[in-house]
């Protein structure tokens, strides 16, 4: 499978994700109007991903600001990640979140609730 | 009758006080931006842009930078995908939406405003009522639930923008709906963030 590798815009986050390496990262901002047509690539990637998965699969959740459009297919793509769990795969989602920002938090732990996968929450120094 | 060209300053001066109003209005408001007309996507990738260097030129701590912004995006989205369900072959007064964003000494301000189908005024109406009688606990559980429950429209709009403003500001969802012919009412929104 080819890497995915995204470049940020100012309301889209950068995305890479490394195969082989079980390495997906998005990162940035996540305020598109029209959330489901960004997020398709990554959905149907983590699809094909899941099928054959990278023995230990990390991924690397480190939001700016993200709409409530966006909430629901980053939900999407953390349903895919816990297909590829329940299989028996190693899988560990990280939640970076800056210093005094809680409602990023939160949102990490809304997550966390809904999604049964091994969440970290990692506070970023300023 | 005067021919078209020729300016007659007598008609001019109400125009003239008007501006004047609107000054004064949005001055002792604070108005730091408003914006009345068509909703696009690039609008929106503007008006943000410009929102996030006022807010950095004010020194605003991050926490209430992020709380402001995020609201916004949620508060003129809601507007954008609104815009999006007015029927196209409606006339442009319809598709025309208003909003201001004005800082007063202890908070930050966004109005919104917009037409709606005076039969969907009822099921707004009822959604907003939900989220203002809930409790801060009450409206986590319910963002939750309507994020893992919930429908998405095509657009990604899921429901979810009104709770999460609630949520976010941990204020009551100020609104208004002023009728305006048999068909349209004028649908208002107060947000306080503070």
């Amino acid at each position: 499978m080819e890497k995915i590798n995204i470049e940020s815009t100012p309301k889209t986050p950068s995305i890479n994700f490394d195969f082989e390496k079980g390495v997906l990262e998005i990162k940035g901002r996540s305020i598109p109007e029209n959330s489901i047509e960004f997020y398709k690539p990554i959905v149907e990637s983590l699809e094909k991903y899941g099928s054959a998965p990278s023995s230990v699969t990390t991924v690397n959740i480190q939001l700016e600001y993200f709409n409530t459009s966006s909430s629901k297919c980053i939900l999407d793509v953390f349903k895919k990640l816990e297909n590829i769990h329940k299989g028996g795969n190693q899988l560990v989602i990280n939640w970076y979140y800056e210093q005094d920002d809680e409602d990023m938090l939160e949102a990490g732990e809304d997550y966390q609730a809904i999604i049964n996968v091994p969440f970290k929450m990692i506070q970023m120094e300023e | 009758m005067f021919p078209q060209s020729k300016i007659n300053p007598e008609k001019n001066r109400p125009m003239m006080l008007d501006i004047y109003d609107f000054y004064d209005k949005m001055e002792r408001n604070n108005i730091l931006l408003s914006f009345k007309g068509d909703i696009t996507s690039e609008l929106l990738t503007s008006i943000l842009q410009i929102m996030e260097s006022k807010l950095e030129n004010l020194q605003e701590e991050p926490k209430v930078k992020k709380k402001v912004y995020n609201v916004l995006v949620e508060c003129l989205q809601n507007l954008y995908h609104h815009m999006g369900e007015m029927d196209a072959a409606q006339n442009e007064k319809n598709r025309s939406a208003i909003f201001m964003i004005g800082k007063l000494e202890t908070h930050y301000n966004i109005i919104t405003g917009n037409y709606i189908r005076n039969e969907n005024m009822d099921g707004l109406k009822a959604r907003l009522d939900e989220v203002n009688n809930l409790t801060q606990i009450e409206l986590k559980e319910y963002y939750k639930k309507v994020l893992a429950n919930g429908e998405m429209s095509a657009k990604g709009g899921g429901g979810l923008g009104m709770i999460d403003i609630a949520r976010k500001t941990g204020e009551k969802l100020n609104y208004n709906f002023m009728p305006v012919d048999d068909k349209y009412s004028f649908f208002s929104l107060n947000i306080k963030i503070s």
